[in-house]
């Protein structure tokens, strides 16, 4: 006869865990909650600036409303006036700016991109590649801008010359990963009519990732108009530098006007750039 | 011989004619924009003659890098972090109310819906700088202005890609807390939370890491940080200094953008 031996089960649920065990949950969110205590007391924000500041508020808002664009209507005519003038010239700048530097950055970024391509580079390449993409995706555009500026004393061709800087870290990293996913065998194929890598590349590797490709320098327009409108206020060029100097000479009124601006513009080439994505891709 | 024969051989064509035209005139738009572009910025070809040579100059003053410079700049180093984390942890509490109302599955009613999405848009649409530049005027220059700067530019992304995933979540775990009798207290708890937290974790991590990136610059407007010091260095012509600055950044971002990786692959 033998008897029935039952392992002995808990009755107490506890709630399953992603972490290895619930130590290690505790230990990490212990050690979440003790850096960002750290971090609160480090910066030593002091409860009267807050205080001061929050009174500012009422103060800047009263002084940039009703925002000026320069614009006036007198004897049932609008008249534009100085800054009307110099908004719309900083903004064509801006535009002009965003422009140019996307189509020299993706020119920069486009033999990067199949350097930093796994499957169509050496190895060394490939570093080189990469670490040309780290390096320009770490260091924001607009610190490349101020070195060129303060460096060379160059205006708006300082401020292209940073996003062209800054293009590699995005369109060569994602249009990389794309060239990694192709597909080998059309390499192949125009391989065997006897093309050089040349030829290989132009009708092989191009078709695949041509519709890619328009997206992400559409995408990058984007992304270029927006830093366009602030690359002035580290003088490199565009409407930032009208920004700042409004600023800075306590006209809020023309501050505001400006900001609402450099927004309107902003959103319109979001919509303009999903919309213009949405039909390649 | 039939019809078909009399055309020519057919010659295979990728586009037919109207594609094909279509395709020719955006490129000659796309042409026309950049040279318009080009010919507005007056560009000065001296500039672009000499650029190469002076890069090339401007790097042989920057180097060797000024190594005694190095323990200088911890302090505002760490006040960079201390921005990055302050402000996204700041945003992360600032965003979650208008990611509820976003999303569409949890938001009151349409009117809702639509301050979230312009809360959303605004906050995107402000770079960060800008941010910076009004609250230096509001707070005075300093930590506390940098904070705000990247907090508020942070909502925005924060906000949408967690609506996103509130949009995506199972909807029988909320409907079971319901019918339990669970408030709607109850099921934000218990029901949405639970399902959001890998992406919430995710998304915060993620931003943060931006943010340190963002939080280099904010001291260019007086919004503290390392851009502070790097604007000074710069000004007073110290190249070896402002190389030091530059792979210390380096250092730093490349250490938070593995850490947000590495947190990102455990949690998806």
């Amino acid at each position: 006869m033998s008897t029935l031996e039952y392992e002995e089960y808990s009755s107490e649920w506890t709630r399953p865990t992603v972490f290895y065990n619930r130590w290690v949950k505790r230990l990490v969110y212990l050690a979440v909650a003790v850096f960002i205590a750290w971090n609160v007391w480090a910066a030593r924000i002091s409860a009267e600036r807050l205080q001061y500041g929050i009174g500012q508020v009422d103060f800047l808002f009263g002084a940039m409303w009703p925002p000026d664009f320069g614009i006036s209507v007198s004897g049932g005519e609008l008249v534009t006036g100085r800054r009307f003038s110099r908004i719309v010239e900083k903004m064509l700048e801006t535009l002009a700016m965003s422009i140019v530097a996307t189509v020299v950055g993706v020119l920069v970024s486009l033999p990067v991109a199949v350097m930093a391509a796994e499957n169509l580079a050496p190895r060394p390449v490939y570093y080189v590649a990469r670490a040309i993409i780290t390096v320009t995706r770490s260091i924001h555009e607009l610190i490349v801008g101020i070195v060129f500026v303060i460096g060379f004393g160059f205006g708006a061709f300082a401020g292209v010359l940073a996003l062209v800087s800054a293009t590699p870290g995005f369109f060569a990293k994602l249009l990389a990963e794309d060239l990694e996913d192709i597909d080998q065998s059309r390499l192949d194929a125009i391989r065997a009519t006897g093309a050089g890598p040349l030829g290989v590349i132009l009708y092989g590797v191009v078709p695949q990732v041509l519709p890619r490709m328009i997206g992400l320098t559409i995408y990058r327009w984007d992304i270029n108009l927006r830093a366009s409108t602030i690359l002035g206020i580290v003088g490199a060029g565009g409407i930032g530098a009208t920004l700042n100097t409004a600023f800075n000479t306590y006209e809020y009124d023309f501050g505001a006007a400006v900001l609402l601006v450099i927004i309107a513009v902003v959103v319109v080439g979001e919509v303009v750039s999903s919309w213009a994505r949405g039909r390649v891709q | 011989m039939t019809a078909a024969d009399d055309t020519a051989p057919g010659e295979w064509e990728r586009f037919d004619t109207k594609r094909r035209l279509l395709r020719f005139g955006l490129v000659l738009v796309v042409l026309g924009a950049t040279v318009a572009s080009w010919r507005a910025l007056d560009v000065r070809y001296v500039y672009i003659e000499t650029a190469p040579e002076n890069i090339a100059d401007l790097f042989g003053r920057m180097y060797p890098p000024d190594a005694a410079y190095a323990g200088e700049i911890v302090d505002p180093m760490i006040q960079t972090i201390n921005i990055a984390v302050i402000g996204t942890v700041l945003a992360l509490l600032l965003a979650a109310p208008v990611a509820y109302i976003s999303a569409r599955n949890t938001t009151p009613n349409r009117a809702t819906h639509a301050l979230g999405t312009v809360i959303v848009a605004g906050s995107r649409s402000i770079h960060s700088l800008i941010w910076g530049l009004v609250f230096v005027i509001v707070f005075g220059t300093g930590v506390l202005a940098g904070i705000l700067a990247v907090a508020f530019r942070s909502i925005g992304f924060i906000a949408k890609l967690l609506s996103e995933e509130i949009e995506e979540i199972d909807a029988a775990a909320t409907e079971a807390i319901r019918a339990t009798g669970g408030s709607e207290l109850d099921v934000l708890i218990y029901g949405i939370l639970p399902q959001i937290k890998p992406a919430l974790a995710g998304i915060s991590v993620y931003r943060w890491d931006i943010n340190v990136r963002e939080a280099t610059i904010t001291g260019f407007v007086g919004a503290g940080g390392i851009g502070v010091e790097l604007q000074n260095s710069i000004g007073a012509f110290r190249w070896d200094a402002v190389l030091t600055i530059l792979i210390a950044i380096l250092i730093v971002v490349v250490a938070s953008e593995s850490i947000s990786a590495y947190v990102r692959r455990k949690v998806r």
